[in-house]
């Protein structure tokens, strides 16, 4: 003990300390996002699967992100995105991109499934990231109320309490999510893409993702039980409909009870 | 028949149905009601018939809303979902809500009463407003029915206050996110504000009270006032008998219709069946508030795209529309360690504020400035009242910049643009659209009105293109009839009233500035053809019609 606090005003005291501190947090970061990467690589790639995607990636995606997808002033760089950020945007078709923009639309896509898993392949070869998730998450068999739940407490205020989708700042949005598979839907919880966040494991644990997937497709299953939804857009469009089809319909009745067949 | 005959030979019935008809007569006195009103006449105008439809979607109000409260339990106590809806199950909610999910899947035609209800309230404060808009642009509110106007605006804003009041009680999220809103408006009212919100709901927001406090006013107070000044309102039609647009035969001292019964009852009963009928194939065929996919309040969720109800969208909008800082201007105030919150207070309050007084303020304004103290029972045409006309336009361009701000992110999300552009245009027509909106609209109404001056002078154009025996084209103008030249000839088109001095022969600083508005409102403005115009007119034709050979005769006019 005495030693140490002789040895306190060193010259590289500062410099230990500051050593010591960055280990700690990085130690601690490290073993927070092992939590994320729990899962990662379930899915196995072939050799050849990631040879056939960097092939793949150098004639179509390399142009923003890079050789090696170390990333350019274009694009950022893929090392540790994970398999499951490569599925959900080439598999929606939002890359390649079609043209630069608040945020990647949603496309036909361009590549066919193999060609994806190749893509994912490659990209998950370069570093260690959220994979593509089981089968067993994407069941459709959790607690859809549990679902619920999280999703209004989490998704709702960008995707509409009904998943139909909302607008964000500056020509960005949150997609509609009817229509979208369960696999995607997983993916970017895990991924984040475009200007969402990123649900963790830690944040969001895999069974309560396969909840809101539950959910979500359950409300898609159920349809309206009250009839036509008007694109479950709320208020907005009710008030549009009761004035356009509503009024016109009785102003119609109107001028019919009072035109006179003199 | 006349009053002796009848003193002389007392009406004896013949049949036992006369007989019971007499004896009830005799003492309740229906023939001489049914005497008086059945021959109140009515004019015929599709634009007449708003205010029965707002009437009748408040009678399915009430009825479909005595129904709902057979069912629905106003109470924030906690429970756990248990009905048939399974994306809830055992979901934790209020009583309230819980209770609103039964009616919707659990009670025969809860969910057809919840969407009639629903929908009809939508529908009764639309009609309230277009009667409104009518009354104002015809100018039917001037004297004698300047207090019916004002009761027609206490009438609008408690449909307002009513449909908000319905539109909280199910204690889902959206609601819930409305109420969350009407707090912060609470509490940015400097002083009283928190106290008047912890009064509201028993304590700090959302508390345990709010509901069943809504559920009160809601079937109780707001209802009985509406019906006071509905009977307030129809009494004075009665009195005051009903407005006419005008036309040949009509004069500010008759009506111009059909007598009430049989008629006039008849449309009127049929017309109260069809706007059921519209407001149950809506409620049958189109969703309105699934409160289901909402979920139960919770103070913690907002969810995209939550609006309130369309009436109160203008405040909204309003709200959306101001921003939180400009620049490095703040408007957050702290006087003697009050929060004084302007980014608040002011949009919500002073846009609802100013389009309510000037609403009821109208008719004394105009009355002023014109110093019409005559009754008036025939209409105005629009055009025939530019500067009120555009009044009108200019307040309305306003109420709609407002309106279309509520739903900036779903005209963002449709339209792809970006919201912040959708909020700064709609800032700036916030300003300039009633501006722009006051001058197309005066325009507008001179156009229309030079238009129908030029049809009164020289008949209506036939597209008839004639070539006369020295080459000569012309286009066959058709003459109108006696009835549709009175349409546009005959109405008033007062000019600037100047400064008049008052009984000491002063002229006041305020009859001058009356001076001015009164040449601003009467300034612009396109004559009435008159009878010597006229004559002209056709005389000119007759004059061409002989140069160009007495057979062609007909063909100029």
């Amino acid at each position: 003990m005495k030693a140490l606090s002789q040895k306190r005003r060193h010259p590289l005291a500062a410099i230990a300390l500051l050593l010591m501190g960055l280990l700690v947090t990085g130690g601690l970061y490290a073993v927070a996002t092992t939590v994320n990467q729990a899962k990662a690589d379930t899915t196995t790639f072939s050799a050849s699967d990631a040879q056939e995607g960097g092939k793949l990636f150098a004639a179509n995606c390399a142009t923003c992100h890079g050789m090696g997808a170390s990333g350019t002033k274009d694009g950022p760089s893929l090392v540790g995105v994970g398999a499951a950020a490569v599925d959900f945007q080439v598999g929606t078709g939002r890359m390649p991109m079609q043209m630069n923009g608040p945020q990647a639309q949603e496309k036909p896509r361009q590549f066919n499934d193999q060609q994806t898993q190749q893509l994912a392949a490659y990209v998950a070869s370069l570093g260690a990231g959220p994979a593509i998730p089981d089968a067993a998450l994407l069941d459709e068999k959790g607690d859809a109320a549990k679902g619920g739940e999280l999703f209004r407490v989490n998704c709702a205020m960008c995707h509409n309490a009904a998943a139909a989708g909302g607008a964000l700042t500056r020509g960005k949005f949150a997609p509609a999510l009817a229509g979208v598979s369960g696999q995607h839907i997983y993916e970017a919880m895990a991924t984040g893409p475009q200007n969402m966040p990123v649900f963790n494991d830690a944040n969001i644990s895999p069974e309560g993702k396969r909840d809101i997937i539950t959910f979500l497709k359950k409300i898609e299953a159920n349809g309206s039980p009250g009839g036509a939804d008007l694109g479950s857009l709320g208020p907005v469009s009710e008030g549009l409909f009761v004035w356009v089809a509503g009024l016109g319909v009785i102003i119609a009745f109107t001028i019919w009870l009072t035109s006179r067949t003199s | 028949m006349s009053a002796s005959s009848t003193a002389e030979v007392p009406f004896a019935p013949k049949t036992k149905v006369g007989r019971i008809t007499d004896f009830v007569d005799e003492r309740v006195g229906g023939s001489g009601i049914l005497r008086e009103f059945g021959r109140k006449v009515f004019p015929d105008h599709w634009s007449f018939m708003f205010g029965e439809v707002a009437l009748y979607s408040f009678v399915i109000l009430l009825m479909s809303g005595t129904f709902l409260t057979f069912f629905f339990d106003p109470s924030m106590a906690e429970t756990h979902y248990s009905g048939s809806y399974t994306p809830l199950t055992n979901v934790e909610m209020s009583v309230a809500y819980s209770s609103s999910l039964n009616i919707s899947f659990d009670i025969r035609g809860g969910l057809f009463f919840r969407q009639v209800h629903h929908w009809a309230a939508l529908l009764f404060v639309a009609s309230l407003g277009v009667h409104m808009l009518r009354v104002f642009f015809t100018g039917a509110f001037r004297k004698p029915r300047e207090m019916n106007w004002v009761v027609g605006g206490v009438l609008l804003i408690l449909a307002m206050a009513e449909g908000f009041t319905g539109y909280s009680l199910p204690d889902d999220l959206l609601s819930g996110n409305g109420l969350r809103i009407i707090d912060g408006v609470i509490k940015s009212i400097p002083v009283i504000g928190t106290y008047i919100s912890f009064f509201l709901f028993g304590g700090e927001f959302p508390g345990t009270a709010i509901i069943g406090r809504l559920y009160v006013l809601h079937i109780l107070l707001v209802p009985a006032m509406i019906l006071l000044m509905i009977v307030i309102h129809l009494f004075m039609v009665v009195v005051h008998k009903h407005t006419q647009y005008p036309g040949p035969g009509r004069n500010d001292g008759n009506v111009v219709g059909y007598p009430l019964g049989p008629v006039y009852a008849a449309k009127a009963g049929g017309f109260f069946f069809i706007v059921f009928g519209v407001v149950a194939l809506m409620a049958a065929m189109f969703t309105i508030n699934p409160i289901w996919n909402y979920g139960p309040y919770d103070p913690s969720p907002v969810s995209a795209g939550t609006q309130p109800d369309w009436y109160i969208g203008f405040v909204d909008g309003a709200l959306r529309l101001m921003p939180g800082v400009v620049n490095d201007f703040h408007f957050e105030y702290i006087i003697f360690g009050h929060v004084l919150t302007l980014n608040v207070l002011l949009p919500a309050l002073v846009p609802a504020g100013i389009i309510f007084t000037v609403l009821f303020m109208y008719p004394w304004i105009e009355r002023w400035i014109t110093k019409d103290n005559r009754e008036h029972h025939v209409l105005d045409r629009p055009r025939n009242a530019p500067t009120r006309t555009a009044i009108g336009v200019a307040g309305f361009t306003w109420y709609c910049v407002m309106w279309a701000a509520a739903g900036s992110d779903l005209i963002a999300t449709h339209f792809h643009v970006a919201l912040n552009d959708v909020t700064y245009w709609l800032r700036t027509l916030f300003f300039l659209g009633p501006i722009i909106a006051f001058m197309v609209a005066k325009r507008v109404a001179l156009a229309l009105q030079r238009k129908d001056r030029e049809i009164a002078l020289h008949g209506r154009e036939t597209g008839r293109i004639v070539r006369l025996p020295h080459g000569e084209f012309i286009e066959v103008h058709a003459p109108l009839d006696d009835y549709k030249h009175y349409k546009l000839v005959g109405f008033e088109s007062p000019v600037p009233l100047p400064a008049e001095p008052n009984e000491h022969g002063v002229v006041t600083p305020k009859e001058k500035r009356r001076a001015a508005l009164s040449k601003w409102f009467f300034e612009d403005r396109v004559a009435p053809a008159t009878p010597a115009e006229l004559e002209a007119a056709h005389g000119h034709g007759h004059h061409e019609a002989i140069e160009s050979g007495e057979e062609h005769k007909s063909l100029s006019h």
